[in-house]
């Protein structure tokens, strides 16, 4: 499993299993910097250090570790709580089946304090649920299941009024309205970072104009900028990447809204979801797993726990694992699921089902690059599926070339995962080294070495998986998986001989219109050179010059036709 | 565009209208056919060292047939009108009997509007291309190049002829003290007078004047011609016309690199690639090269620079492409032991062994054994 994982069910163990020895032991080491002065003053008996050990709340931990998430400067903090809200909206929407309209607001206050608002037409959210979702760190439905989805681990939107409330103890706001004919409910809520808990600090029911969605406020300190890592771009990103949604957008400075219209009607098809497979589980979870399900046998436990698992692989698994089949799953040994799982890891299982995934689409990524990008030429390619350490992926690549784009600067890269706009760690992202590895000379481009292509190009990548392998927990670089990089450069080549081919044919045209100007800038001097040698008069030289263009132009036209029928 | 000279004195020399009247039918034809719809073309012979042939017999690089059609299409009609405004050019310089240095023709095209040269390479080839088709040497149609022909001193008389006066006048090479007689760009009508042994052609004109300042040519009885790098044509006509004349030996003496025996005596002696239409008169079937030999380093024991990547490319490409050192197995393997020391020498590096070493020690040495001398 991908190292954010693990990062984040340590957190979740921890919750769940309250103050108990294990878990209480790694924040002493988190505090250590603080303790290790006092060590050298005065030694520390055993008891005296008992004394000051306690449980940490995950939202402790993120308080002091806000870099994780996405907090890490004003600048960038602006940027993720609009993006976590965002996300939410999209993935709300679409889980009811309605076309997304979203609107953003940044409004500035003071120098560095802004309002943010983001409100959806989505399904709403039901009032008891409102506190937990917004006010407490890792609830979330997605979280458990292994579907494609923006959200994974139900942090974002409550670390985000998290650190609203840290930075100007302002409260987040929440409106919510499930149908028409029920009522909105406006909530404001705190959360309590030691308890990792909502605290309601206004419950209201209030008018409100949708029928259905949700509005969600969060004061913040934070930094405007436009241009790269802005949340301009990210917005245009998302309407590129969401042809299927429709956005307005205002933004500090701007004149009015910006309107990012729809480039498409229909929704993307909804991802199923799909229990894991056993090639990409760890030991940990495995042991967990084990120790949860339902199943009272060993050998159905890993059919029920498992996609891809049948009778026949789960009795396989058991012999080399040597374990018996109908062996009690919630006993197993720490030795014996050692066992087990390097048993499973032995054993040729078929990949994971691949219709989980909701790629974005050619058609789709067509119109998302034509409506917010003015080029001369598009093209687009959704690769097969493919799976890697037992999560099923796919690979989608979109170009937009030429047009009112600029030339001779470095390729404008958009990298997308889930259809999440990616803005930082370009550089550390399996993406962008899947670009650096692949020489765009052969493909017509000028590229200096160890650098992205120079052209009026921009270039979408997108990576659609149940389980991204982000490198971070906030979400910003793709770890470089072999079976990722590889699909990535297949998706690339593809796309990269289509873009050669229109290059070549542009130029070709250009080639074209130059030789055309070659029969008028010569043909008169052959004609000048002729009657000096042979001294005939003007009317003979215009006559044969008139013939000679006429002659060019024909047997041109001969070879043009000629070409196309090629 | 040449002035045209009013007047009656403009009329073509009667040497010149053979050419004049190939000009004609050329331009003739190319407008029968233009005039009839169709594409005129211009065939030319290759001119490169792939398209040409080596017989030893002969002694001279010759054309090996391949020839190059250009048709008139979009893609060749800038080239094909700079080349017929090029003939255009030399038909007049011939009715006026004028001349025009290749340079001068540079800067003529600069009236050509769209047609005009924006580098003289670009004119020297389409001249190149005229003169080939034509298959006359560049004098012929007028034009002249700038190169000076080299440098003689020695045991020589020239007869030349006084152009006011049409006296022969008598250029004795001898009394030329520390200085040297130049070989004119046309040398088609000199004539020779000597009792010299053997004309002796130096490469360099550092090593021509140490031995012109020590009359050299006294001692060893020859006449010495500076070459001063790749020698152009009119300085390869003289000698060979020299040489033939007199039925006297001619030993060369360049630096002992790739470009001195490749490029240099090669030239010399067997014309070169880019114009084979005229080697059979630019060459000096008789050469003999004196040194600076591989083996003269070893002997020597001379000073040396180490190979350069392009005098390793130049050496590699002769051994593989130029039909000539394909043709001795001495010059192979001369080249090869050249390479394989990997190192060249100049032929002022005799100078290590005393100033005039090369006066009383090596070339007397070698000229001991002409037969030694490699092909």
């Amino acid at each position: 499993m991908p190292v954010q994982l693990s990062l984040v069910e340590t957190a979740a163990i921890k919750v769940a299993a309250g103050p108990s020895q294990q878990v209480a032991a790694e924040p002493t080491t988190l505090q250590e910097e603080a303790a290790g002065r006092n060590r050298e003053a005065r030694r520390q008996t055993a008891e005296s250090m008992a004394a000051r050990q306690r449980d940490i709340s995950v939202s402790e931990f993120f308080t002091k570790n806000r870099h994780l998430l996405g907090f890490d400067n004003p600048q960038k903090a602006l940027l993720t709580a609009v993006k976590e809200a965002v996300d939410n909206s999209l993935d709300a929407c679409e889980e009811a089946g309605i076309l997304p309209v979203l609107k953003v607001d940044i409004q500035q206050l003071a120098e560095d304090r802004f309002r943010i608002a983001v409100e959806d037409n989505g399904p709403g959210i039901v009032k008891a649920q409102i506190p937990k979702i917004f006010g407490k760190l890792l609830y979330g439905s997605k979280f458990h299941t292994l579907k494609q989805a923006r959200g994974q681990q139900g942090i974002g939107i409550s670390a985000a009024g998290m650190y609203g409330l840290l930075t100007t103890g302002k409260s987040i706001a929440v409106t919510s309205r499930t149908g028409a004919g029920r009522p909105a409910h406006y909530y404001e809520i705190q959360i309590d970072t030691r308890k990792n808990l909502p605290q309601i600090i206004t419950d209201t029911v209030v008018e409100w104009e949708p029928p259905h969605g949700t509005r969600v406020e969060i004061e913040l300190v934070g930094t405007y900028k436009r241009g790269r890592h802005s949340v301009d771009d990210y917005v245009r990103q998302t309407a590129i990447a969401n042809p299927h949604s429709e956005i307005f957008y205002s933004f500090p400075g701007g004149e009015g809204t910006q309107h990012f219209p729809r480039g498409s009607e229909s929704l993307p098809p909804e991802p199923r979801e799909i229990k894991p497979h056993p090639h990409g589980v760890e030991l940990g979870a495995l042991i967990k797993m084990m120790k949860e399900t339902s199943a009272r046998q060993l050998s159905v436990a890993l059919q029920r726990t498992f996609s891809r698992v049948s009778q026949r692989v789960a009795q396989e698994i058991c012999e080399a694992a040597h374990l018996k089949p109908n062996s009690n799953p919630h006993l197993i040994a720490v030795h014996e699921a050692e066992l087990l799982y390097k048993a499973i890891n032995s054993v040729r299982i078929m990949s994971p089902p691949t219709n989980c995934l909701s790629p974005i689409g050619e058609e789709q990524i067509l119109s998302g690059l034509r409506k917010e990008i003015p080029a001369s030429f598009y093209t687009a390619i959704t690769r097969a599926p493919a799976v890697y350490r037992g999560n099923p992926f796919q690979v989608e690549i979109g170009m937009a070339y030429g047009g009112d784009l600029r030339a001779e600067e470095l390729v404008d890269l958009l990298r997308f995962a889930n259809r999440v706009p990616l803005q930082y760690q370009q550089s550390g992202c399996a993406i962008t080294k899947a670009v650096l590895s692949i020489d765009w000379r052969s493909y017509g481009l000028s590229q200096s070495k160890g650098a992205l292509p120079a052209a009026p190009l921009v270039l979408f990548v997108h990576i659609a998986s149940v389980w991204v392998p982000f490198t971070s927990e906030s979400k910003e670089a793709i770890a470089a998986y072999p079976e990722i990089t590889k699909e990535l450069r297949l998706a690339l080549q593809d796309c990269g001989r289509k873009l050669a081919g229109h290059i070549r044919a542009h130029r070709r045209e250009v080639d074209e219109e130059k030789k055309r100007s070659y029969i008028e800038k010569y043909i008169p001097h052959i004609g000048i050179a002729l009657r000096e040698i042979l001294g005939f008069s003007e009317k003979v030289e215009s006559d044969l010059v008139a013939t000679l263009k006429n002659t060019l132009e024909r047997s041109r036209a001969r070879d043009l036709a000629g070409n196309e029928g090629e | 565009m040449p002035r045209k000279k009013k007047g009656a004195s403009a009329s073509p020399l009667e040497s010149s209208k053979p050419v004049l009247q190939s000009i004609q039918s050329s331009a003739q034809e190319i407008k029968t056919k233009i005039m009839a719809r169709k594409k005129p073309t211009m065939k030319f012979p290759v001119r490169s060292l792939a398209n040409v042939k080596y017989h030893p017999q002969r002694g001279f690089f010759e054309m090996a047939g391949q020839k190059k059609e250009r048709t008139l299409t979009v893609n060749t009609v800038k080239t094909f009108a700079q080349t017929l405004r090029m003939i255009a050019l030399s038909k007049e310089l011939l009715e006026n009997d004028d001349i025009a240095t290749k340079r001068e023709a540079y800067y003529v095209s600069k009236n050509w509007e769209d047609a005009r040269f924006s580098e003289q390479p670009e004119s020297d080839t389409v001249m190149d291309d005229v003169e080939a088709y034509f298959s006359v040497n560049r004098e012929q149609l007028g034009f002249i190049p700038e190169e000076k022909g080299g440098d003689v001193a020695g045991r020589l008389i020239v007869l030349d002829h006084d152009r006011d006066t049409g006296r022969t006048l008598r250029i004795d090479c001898t009394k030329f003290g520390s200085g040297a007689y130049s070989i004119p760009i046309s040398v088609e009508h000199l004539q020779f007078e000597t009792s010299a042994d053997f004309i002796l052609v130096i490469e360099t004109a550092g090593m021509f004047q140490r031995l012109v300042k020590h009359n050299y040519w006294k001692k060893a009885n020859c006449i010495l011609i500076s070459m001063g790098g790749v020698p152009t044509r009119a300085c390869r006509r003289f000698i060979r016309r020299l040489a033939d004349f007199k039925k006297i030996p001619v030993y060369v003496f360049v630096d002992g690199d790739p470009y001195g025996i490749t490029n240099i005596y090669r030239t010399l002696k067997v014309g070169s690639g880019n114009a084979a239409h005229l080697n059979e008169y630019f060459c000096v079937p008789q050469s003999r090269f004196l040194g600076i030999t591989p083996q003269d380093i070893v002997d020597y024991k001379l000073p040396t620079h180490p190979l350069k990547d392009v005098d390793v490319k130049r050496a590699r490409d002769a051994i593989k492409n130029d039909p000539f050192i394909r043709h001795y197995k001495d010059w192979i393997s001369a080249i090869e032991h050249l390479l394989k020391m990997g190192v060249r020498a100049e032929q002022q590096a005799l100078a290590k062994h005393g100033l005039n070493y090369v006066i009383d020690r090596y070339l007397p040495e070698k000229l001991r054994h002409p037969e030694r001398f490699l092909p």
